[in-house]
């Protein structure tokens, strides 16, 4: 069929049955757009590209599909940068489309262009810049691909204004045939015998599992796995949700700001079996000790990551979920006998009293996880909030996400909208701080336009809360640019933009205030005025 | 310890700086890097030699790996492998130090390319090693200026790399 690679690229998408795209469009990717106005796809205009990027990949978490994010050239393509290496560090599938300069003026440094796919290059799997429109059906099917197999991740397409004008005979591949790339998923054999061999040996196993377990889907896996090896799991913070809470084997998050029963009981393991977790500062702080004290297996789809940070005993590479069914398939010893008990997780995290004014942000998450459905998505963004959410999760069949490995602000509203779009059945609640909301209160705006019913909580102290924390801790307490004078009123603000909003400032109406964010089926802003000395902890 | 690694790529644009990005941001010394097509016009080979210990050895191959142009990739044995790197030479030379220079450039089977007046180019393929045994020969005379390509190197016997 004769047609341009602007509808070349629409008809694709479609072909891919992608049913949302995010995106800002300008001059240089007006050809897309046209087409794309076309088709049936649902475009939801963001307020700022990065945030395109974030709300792809909330929707990619939820739908177990690439998420597909568009932007002009120059600009607009930069902006998308902090998406992209967010999603990147966290493993999550985007397909990014942006537009650049006609062919003939690359390189010119003619109006709004931008080197993007060397721009980018630290931070996807793979790019693309088309030259010749004939290749769109085949680059589209590769970078689908690409981005969902193997250790996901995004690619981008960076298509020139000309070549998006110009015909082809469109034809979509079958498949994508890539010599270079075959991810293996099956795990070796023999090096499956030699784990459930170490199993046999282990007095105390631990699993530690992180987000390569959603990555591959393996969450059933994972729990009948522990159940019938008997081994407990700890997770990461990428991990939380993968495993109930309420799972009497689940010893809750390790790692600085983990449960330190959690990490206590990482380090009286005599065995680690790490699971599509990979060994991250933040998870894992002495990784040399550990490596010494217990033997280490570790599965990974990348191999790459086996060994990187630390010393591994027995490597195994592959998919977490076919790993998993393989290691079910062999597993012939009875459960391993409970070794936990003086590493049960403390009673869930403690409010502290507070001043008057203000309501306990530890509270508040209580509250939260009290009321909110069992299947509720919670995006958390970073800073406090983040670990206020993590360590208060109790969701028994919710996800949680967050921005793991990059820790960028502005995260939660966005991702929180893409991934309501891939579930629109499920509560879906951003929960982040003042200073994290005004990277990211732009869009309010897309919430109304597109009528999606985020629940948003502010954690209100006035403060870059975390880097407070650690200037009290480590600089004598001289504050540094993170008191955030000037802040608005949250609530009128979401007024303005017509969303409903309340202020929450009284200890005895949390659960009232909370109950009325649950129950609204628009979109609403529940800011809780947080005393600026409430410690992360 | 300097280790060389064969790599075959898809030869196309921006194939090279994906691999020299790699190892700029990931912190991996490189010796030298030279990149060739092979009889497979849709292939390059790219030979790196990089110093550095087994751990860092290995997360250049496994990130190396990772580039979706990167098709294959060899550590090649060190001690089992026929390894040539191609020098130019300019030295200033008078008629009274030429016949010395030209002693050197027998001695070490390199050969003279050109030669003017005041000036002798000296071209030279051999082991990074004998290399360096030339250049210091040299050093006594005024060198103007030194081109090399940077090692390549094949697996000796009937080992190969092959798509």
């Amino acid at each position: 069929m004769r047609m341009t690679a602007a509808q070349a690229m629409a008809e694709c998408l479609q072909r891919e049955a992608v049913p949302v795209v995010f995106g800002l469009p300008g001059a240089a990717i007006c050809p897309f757009y046209d087409a794309l106005s076309q088709t049936e796809i649902r475009h939801i205009l963001v307020r700022q590209e990065q945030n395109a990027a974030h709300a792809a990949s909330g929707y990619a978490r939820i739908s177990g599909r690439p998420g597909v994010c568009i932007a002009t050239s120059g600009p607009g393509a930069l902006n998308l940068i902090t998406g992209i290496a967010t999603a990147y560090m966290d493993s999550i599938p985007l397909v990014v489309i942006t537009g650049q300069v006609v062919s003939d003026l690359l390189g010119r440094d003619v109006f709004q262009e931008a080197d993007i796919t060397g721009s980018c290059e630290p931070f996807v799997k793979h790019s693309y810049l088309v030259k010749r429109a004939e290749d769109i059906p085949r680059i589209f099917k590769e970078a689908f691909h690409i981005a969902s197999t193997g250790r996901n991740g995004p690619v981008l397409i960076d298509v020139p204004m000309d070549v998006q004008k110009a015909e082809l005979d469109f034809a979509y591949p079958e498949k994508a045939e890539i010599r270079s790339y075959k991810p293996s998923s099956q795990g070796h054999p023999g090096q499956i015998k030699r784990v459930l061999a170490a199993l046999k040996e282990a007095e105390r196993p631990l699993i530690c599992a992180g987000g390569g377990v959603f990555s591959a889907k393996a969450e059933e896996e994972l729990r009948v796995f522990s159940e019938r090896s008997g081994i407990p799991v700890v997770t990461t913070m990428m991990g939380i949700s993968s495993i109930p809470p309420q799972y009497p084997r689940n010893l809750g998050m390790i790692g600085m700001h983990g449960a330190p029963s959690a990490n206590r009981a990482m380090n009286a393991a005599d065995l680690l079996l790490l699971i599509g977790a990979r060994v991250g500062d933040r998870a894992i702080m002495s990784p040399m000790g550990l490596s010494q004290s217990a033997t280490i297996i570790h599965i990974d789809i990348d191999p790459a990551e086996i060994g990187k940070n630390m010393g591994t005993d027995i490597p195994l590479v592959g998919d977490a979920r076919q790993i998993l069914l393989q290691l079910l398939e062999k597993l012939d010893s009875p459960p391993v006998p409970d070794w936990t008990a003086e590493y049960r997780p403390a009673s869930p995290v403690q409010p502290v009293p507070v001043k008057e004014g203000c309501v306990c942000a530890k509270a508040v998450m209580a509250s939260l996880f009290r009321q909110a459905e069992e299947d509720a998505v919670l995006a958390a963004d970073v800073g406090q909030n983040q670990i206020w959410s993590a360590r208060g999760y109790r969701l028994a069949r919710g996800r949680f996400l967050t921005s793991g490995g990059m820790g960028t602000m502005g995260y939660s509203i966005p991702a929180a909208y893409g991934a309501k779009l891939a579930a629109p059945e499920r509560q879906v609640i951003a929960v982040c701080g003042d200073g994290s909301f005004q990277m990211q209160m732009m869009e309010l705006a897309t919430l109304c336009a597109n009528r999606i019913p985020v629940k948003m909580l502010v954690m209100n102290n006035g403060r870059l809360g975390m880097v407070r924390e650690l200037q009290d801790l480590h600089y004598g307490g001289r504050q540094a640019g993170v008191l955030l004078d000037g802040n608005p009123d949250f609530a009128k603000l979401a007024e303005a933009y017509g969303i409903r909003a309340r202020t929450l400032s009284n200890a005895s109406e949390i659960d009232r205030c909370v109950q009325e964010l649950l129950e609204s089926d628009v979109p609403f802003l529940l800011e809780c005025r947080i005393d600026p000395a409430e410690p992360t902890l | 310890m300097k280790q060389t690694i064969s790599i075959l790529v898809e030869n196309h644009a921006g194939v090279l700086s994906r691999i020299s990005g790699l190892f700029a941001r990931r912190g991996f010394n490189i010796d030298s890097l030279a990149v060739g097509i092979t009889d497979d016009p849709t292939v390059s080979r790219v030979t790196i030699v990089v110093n550095g210990d087994d751990y860092m050895v290995e997360q250049v191959e496994k990130q190396l790996n990772k580039l979706i142009d990167v098709i294959k990739l060899r550590r090649l044995p060190a001690g089992d492998t026929v390894s040539r790197e191609l020098m130019l030479v300019k030295v200033a030379c008078s008629p009274k130090t030429r016949s010395e220079i030209m002693d050197i450039v027998r001695v070490m089977d390199a050969r003279v390319s050109d030669i003017s007046c005041e000036t002798l180019t000296i071209e030279h393929s051999d082991t990074a090693d004998r290399l360096e045994i030339l250049c210091e020969l040299l050093k006594p005379y005024q060198v103007l200026e030194i081109v090399r390509t940077g090692t390549i190197a094949l697996e000796k016997g009937g080992s190969v790399i092959r798509v």
